[in-house]
């Protein structure tokens, strides 16, 4: 009971898995937004091909790269993220 | 004076106004009101937490500096802010429910609160509270001077005008509202931020005949600019990543982002908060810094990267929605400085006065003492601001940095490793601060990286070693 906190608190569990999965999100992040740039925008230009008007590494390291993670980030919260009380049991309600 | 662009630009400060004064109203009954002013009572739901981070973190750099400098670099530095993103969900996810926990256990009002407790040490609390009203208040003396700026660019007033017109909105309703203000009108400021950069996005793509047509032009100028690598292919890949732990995870150790992830009111709010930062965050910043890009084919040859986003927005846009979308800076300026003055004046009253001074004070007299507080900080950075002074400046370029070598090892590792302690807290932030600084000032970018990954790293070593090497000591006393 160091300080008050109880390391053995089921919530803890929860939210250490929880902060584990926010590291992965950040580490696939990344990985996407530097292998698209840096792959494919180490071209030269005159071979670079376009999407919607933007040059393809930029279109998939950025725009696809943001509509991933929010894609990602809805589905781990959906279906990873629990529900947990923030107040302890028993504890005065506000 | 261009009314039809100042009118709706008004409008937008005078709702500020109001919704300080009505979120004044259960202050004045409140019973707590230390938690109440500086916390908002913890009753944040999920959009409003959301806003409130992206309006703090979304600040005069991205929506005038950012953008003029994509303007000369190209998409290189849009690849580069993209690295913000990640802010979007790795601060709620990492602080997240433990933290949530374990400051309500602790009854914890402000980040060194949550430091006090964790650590019981007075060090940690003095040195916390400290590199906060340092650093803070000098990145605040620069918003400033960015929001006086901005009314001078708009009304054509002088600065000293402009900048009081600027002091005395965001003074007011922080006194009045506290916390809950801000958030609310966080609420409200994050709205225009989004709605802002999609309007002005849009309309710089038409004036510039399709974004085929911008970046064929583009091309034509210069290949380089549309590369990952900068005009002058001066943005390596290591250094752009390293931008990562500046603007990306090491946010989570920003004092004034880590207070929100206290004020939230349950694990849904929290859930919501992730899904709409990360969209927000995204939007705004792959907009804003894209519209930087855009502007050049559409307003070549503008010398001062700061004046591209106002002067696009006159361009491009019909008088009233350039005030609208205008309106957005001023709102990201104006958010973090309430944010700042809040949390400058938390630390002086909460941290310093109410632990050390006098821990006996009365509710009335803590009161009296945070309005008096942040009115007197009020008044001292807008007559900073009338005139900076060089050292205050030169404080302010690493605030960002510095705050984050000084607190992201000390909260991340006091929430998730048990053996951490105050010798490790208080090795780190010296390390931390310390390195940085010289590093700063001798070594700039070293091997290539942004200044702040050397010093976060060496903090984290001297977190590590200073808690394992004095664990005996602890256990004895």
């Amino acid at each position: 009971m160091k300080n008050g906190i109880d390391e053995k608190d089921p919530r803890f569990k929860v939210a250490n898995k929880e902060a584990l999965i926010g590291i992965i999100l950040v580490i696939i992040n990344f990985l996407w937004w530097f292998g698209f740039a840096y792959g494919m925008g180490s071209e030269s230009v005159e071979n670079y091909s376009y999407i919607m008007g933007l040059p393809a590494w930029f279109f998939y390291s950025c725009v696809g790269g943001f509509i991933l993670m929010v894609l990602l980030v809805i589905f781990v919260v959906k279906f990873f993220f629990k529900d947990v009380p923030f107040e302890d049991e028993g504890g005065e309600s506000e | 004076m261009n009314w039809a662009v100042i009118l709706p630009f008004l409008i937008i400060l005078f709702a500020f106004f109001i919704i300080g004064l009505w979120a004044s109203k259960p202050l004045a009954k409140s019973n707590s009101f230390l938690q109440d002013y500086f916390l908002g009572d913890r009753q944040l739901g999920g959009f409003i937490l959301a806003m409130t981070m992206v309006a703090t973190y979304g600040s005069a750099s991205s929506f005038i500096g950012g953008p003029g400098i994509a303007y000369t670099q190209g998409l290189g530095w849009v690849l580069l802010s993209m690295a913000q993103l990640a802010t979007g969900y790795f601060v709620l996810m990492i602080l997240g429910k433990k933290f949530a926990i374990v400051v309500r256990k602790y009854k914890a009002i402000t980040l060194v609160d949550f430091l006090k407790e964790r650590y019981q040490s007075k060090w940690v609390v003095l040195l916390s509270a400290f590199s906060i009203i340092i650093f803070l208040f000098s990145s605040m003396g620069a918003q400033w001077v960015g929001g006086g700026v901005l009314i001078e660019s708009l009304t054509g007033l002088s600065y000293t005008t402009s900048l009081f017109i600027f002091a005395l909105s965001a003074i007011v309703y922080v006194i009045l509202g506290g916390f809950r203000a801000v958030a609310l009108t966080d609420v409200l400021q994050g709205v225009v931020m989004f709605v802002g950069t999609l309007t002005l996005l849009i309309g710089t793509i038409i004036a510039g005949g399709g974004i085929e047509n911008i970046i064929a032009e583009l091309t034509a100028e210069n290949p380089n600019l549309i590369t990952p690598f900068g005009f002058d292919g001066g943005l390596k890949p290591l250094y752009v990543s390293s931008f990562w732990i500046l603007v990306g995870i090491g946010v989570v150790g920003l004092p004034q982002i880590t207070v929100r992830a206290m004020s939230y009111k349950n694990s849904k709010a929290m859930h919501q908060a992730i899904i709409v930062s990360t969209i927000v965050v995204g939007f705004i910043m792959l907009g804003m810094h894209l519209i930087g890009v855009f502007a050049r084919p559409i307003l070549p040859g503008i010398e001062k990267g700061d004046t591209v986003m106002p002067l696009l927005a006159m361009e491009v846009l019909p008088a009233w929605l350039a005030g609208v979308v205008l309106a957005a800076p001023m709102a990201a300026i104006m958010s973090t400085v309430n944010a700042l003055l809040l949390l400058v004046s938390s630390a002086i009253v909460k941290d310093v006065y109410v632990n050390y001074m006098k821990p006996d004070a009365s509710e009335k007299a803590v009161k009296n003492i945070s309005l008096m507080v942040t009115t007197i900080i009020g008044i001292l950075v807008f007559l900073m601001a009338l005139s900076p002074p060089d050292f205050i400046i030169w404080l302010n370029l690493f605030a960002f940095g510095g705050l984050e070598a000084a607190f992201i090892w000390p909260v991340i590792l006091g929430l998730y490793w048990q053996k951490g302690n105050k010798y490790g807290a208080v090795f780190s932030m010296i390390i931390g601060v310390g390195s940085y600084i010289l590093f700063d000032s001798f070594y700039p970018n070293a091997f290539g990286m942004h200044t702040v990954t050397l010093p976060i790293i060496l903090s984290l070593v001297a977190y590590v070693v200073g808690s394992l090497a004095t664990k005996q000591e602890v256990k004895l006393g």
